[in-house]
């Protein structure tokens, strides 16, 4: 456990030593910029405009930090030949993989936090105060934040075994099918035949994001569903778990150039 | 008791875009190294080396054959606490600093935390980064890299050491004192493992060595062993510039400076040799043998390779 502890804050520190937590800056920008202009130009619309741009562009932040951080954890320490000197120590292969999910993870984390810091100022600063309501704000950042997690599973997962530009091509192809999870799932129930079938074992196969995606609803204030959270946070680690198995499974039988 | 031990150890590549031609990078290899001893690996860039290194830390698997390291095989994550490992070229996360990264490595070989930052820094001292302790890697030379790379190596007192090519890229100086810390490792009794294909670095340090040529063994044994082997030549030197036309027909190798003369030729013909220099009343200096280094074995069982293939 130690291990794979130190590998993790190994791993948020190389995050933060690489700047990658500077797109909060950016972040803060955007949203600092967004209340000002909203709060000039839409009547009424302000707390939705804001909420809606806001955690949309949270998810798509950290899906970008998540796709292309993750996809060199393993393979980029393989190119450079720093893992020699890790695995010649008493580290097993699966606490390697564990402890750069969980530097990775927390990093999201961390950067997910700043980011809601963002949001919630900018919807003070259009609305002069919070509703009951935003509560459900938390929810739909906690989804996201579900999202990244699987996100980063599977870069992972396929940085096990291909080149950083497939790995970063094979997860973002996942991402924007899995948004569309529901549509797919939608069409597997209006065809038939062998395409049914295909469509239908696709729409399991892949992650259902749609499902965690809760922005919109978030937005006109719509309360969550508590039996929601509890089945997207089992589908969530369910699914994390097993690109995370099929990531240690395929590196602990990897010969290492 | 053996520190290192392999079984048949084989390594086999599938190559090729459907990986259907095999390429064995190490015929099977029976080694055995003892507790203790300084361990030279030889061979040229592409013998096996490296791949047998990366065998001996589980970073590449058999395809067949077995290793043991001090009794366990080399598979068991338990044996790594007792091993060391300096990969060739090493390269670290250059976002660290070498204190930074050396307390890593602590942590992940299980060194307490109560008193891991002592010896983090006697570490340090010990390979002259004391100075440079908090200086993220990306500003350290490759001399420098070297240097945190055997600290990293020795930092949880293995009994065990290997060390990938420990001498490349290091300038004389940084040479000499990797060869003084190879020694102080013999003299704190730990095994040392090393591949090079710099021959001097190796005769100076090993007790034996082994040369590996095309993936594989060709000769395991102490350097004084194997370089008897390439002996049997004799030098003579005397007084007087003329070289008697007789003893260049001996096939000697005959040189003059100043008013000595030498020949170097096989120490079959000396009694030959000298009952020619006798006759010529030359005034004898000297008649002894050529003392022949690791690297003439090295070129000789080398040629002897080349000759086979040919």
């Amino acid at each position: 456990m130690n291990r794979i502890v130190s590998i993790a804050l190994n791993t948020f520190r190389e995050a933060v030593r690489d700047r990658v937590l500077y797109n909060l800056v950016a972040f803060a920008m955007l949203m600092a910029g967004a209340a000002i202009l909203v709060g000039q130009i839409s009547i009424d619309i302000e707390r939705l405009v804001v909420i809606n741009l806001g955690l949309t562009a949270v998810a798509l932040f950290g899906v970008v930090i998540a796709i292309f951080i993750g996809i060199g954890l393993v393979s980029k320490e393989i190119e450079r030949r720093t893992l020699y000197t890790v695995l010649s120590r008493p580290v097993r292969r699966w606490e390697f993989i564990a402890g750069k999910f969980v530097g990775l993870a927390g990093t999201l984390v961390v950067n997910t936090f700043f980011m809601a810091l963002a949001v919630f100022g900018a919807l003070l600063y259009v609305s002069r105060g919070f509703k009951a309501t935003d509560s459900s704000i938390l929810v739909a950042l906690y989804f996201i934040v579900l999202e990244f997690f699987i996100i980063t599973a599977l870069s992972l997962l396929f940085s096990s075994f291909s080149s950083p530009l497939l790995s970063a091509l094979f997860t973002f192809a996942l991402f924007v099918v899995g948004s569309f999870g529901e549509d797919l799932r939608g069409f597997a129930a209006l065809s038939t035949g062998a395409t049914r079938w295909l469509a239908t074992a696709a729409a399991y196969a892949v992650p259902n994001f749609s499902a965690l995606n809760i922005v919109s609803s978030v937005a006109h204030g719509e309360p969550v569903a508590g039996h929601l959270i509890l089945w997207n946070t089992i589908y969530a680690v369910v699914y994390t778990l097993m690109a995370l198995s099929g990531a240690i499974l395929i590196f602990e039988h990897r010969n290492l150039k | 008791m053996a520190a290192i031990e392999t079984f048949a150890l084989e390594k086999t590549y599938q190559v090729g875009f459907w990986r259907k031609h095999p390429r064995r990078a190490l015929h099977p290899l029976n080694l055995q190294v003892m507790e203790g001893e300084v361990f030279g690996f030889l061979g040229p860039n592409g013998a096996g080396k490296t791949t047998t290194l990366k065998l001996l830390m589980g970073l590449i698997y058999p395809s067949s054959g077995s290793a043991k390291i001090l009794g366990r095989d080399v598979g068991d994550p338990a044996i790594k606490a007792q091993i060391g490992f300096l990969p060739e070229q090493p390269y670290f996360y250059d976002y660290l600093s070498a204190r930074e990264l050396l307390n890593y490595y602590g942590q992940l070989s299980g060194v307490a935390a109560k008193g891991r930052t002592q010896r983090v820094d006697a570490m340090l001292a010990r390979v002259g980064l004391s100075e440079a302790a908090n200086v993220q890697l990306r500003k350290f030379s490759k001399g420098m890299l070297q240097r945190v790379g055997i600290a990293q190596a020795i930092l949880h007192d293995p009994k065990v050491v290997f060390l990938d090519e420990p001498m490349s890229g290091l300038d004389p100086m940084g040479r000499r004192e990797v060869r003084d810390l190879i020694d102080q490792l013999k003299h704190e009794g730990k095994t040392v493992f090393f591949s090079t294909h710099i021959l001097s670095d190796a005769e100076a340090l090993c007790d034996r060595v082994a040369v590996v040529h095309k993936g594989e063994l060709k000769a395991v044994g102490a350097v004084a062993d194997l370089t008897a082997s390439v002996r049997g030549r004799i030098e003579i030197t005397w007084h007087g510039p003329a070289i008697p036309a007789s003893l260049q027909a001996l096939g000697a190798e005959c040189k003059v400076s100043g008013d000595i003369a030498r020949a170097v030729l096989a120490d079959s013909h000396m009694d030959a040799a000298i009952d020619i220099l006798r006759r010529e009343r030359c005034r004898l200096i000297s008649v002894s043998p050529v003392r022949s280094t690791l690297e003439d074995y090295f070129v000789a069982q080398m040629g002897t390779q080349k000759k086979a293939s040919a």
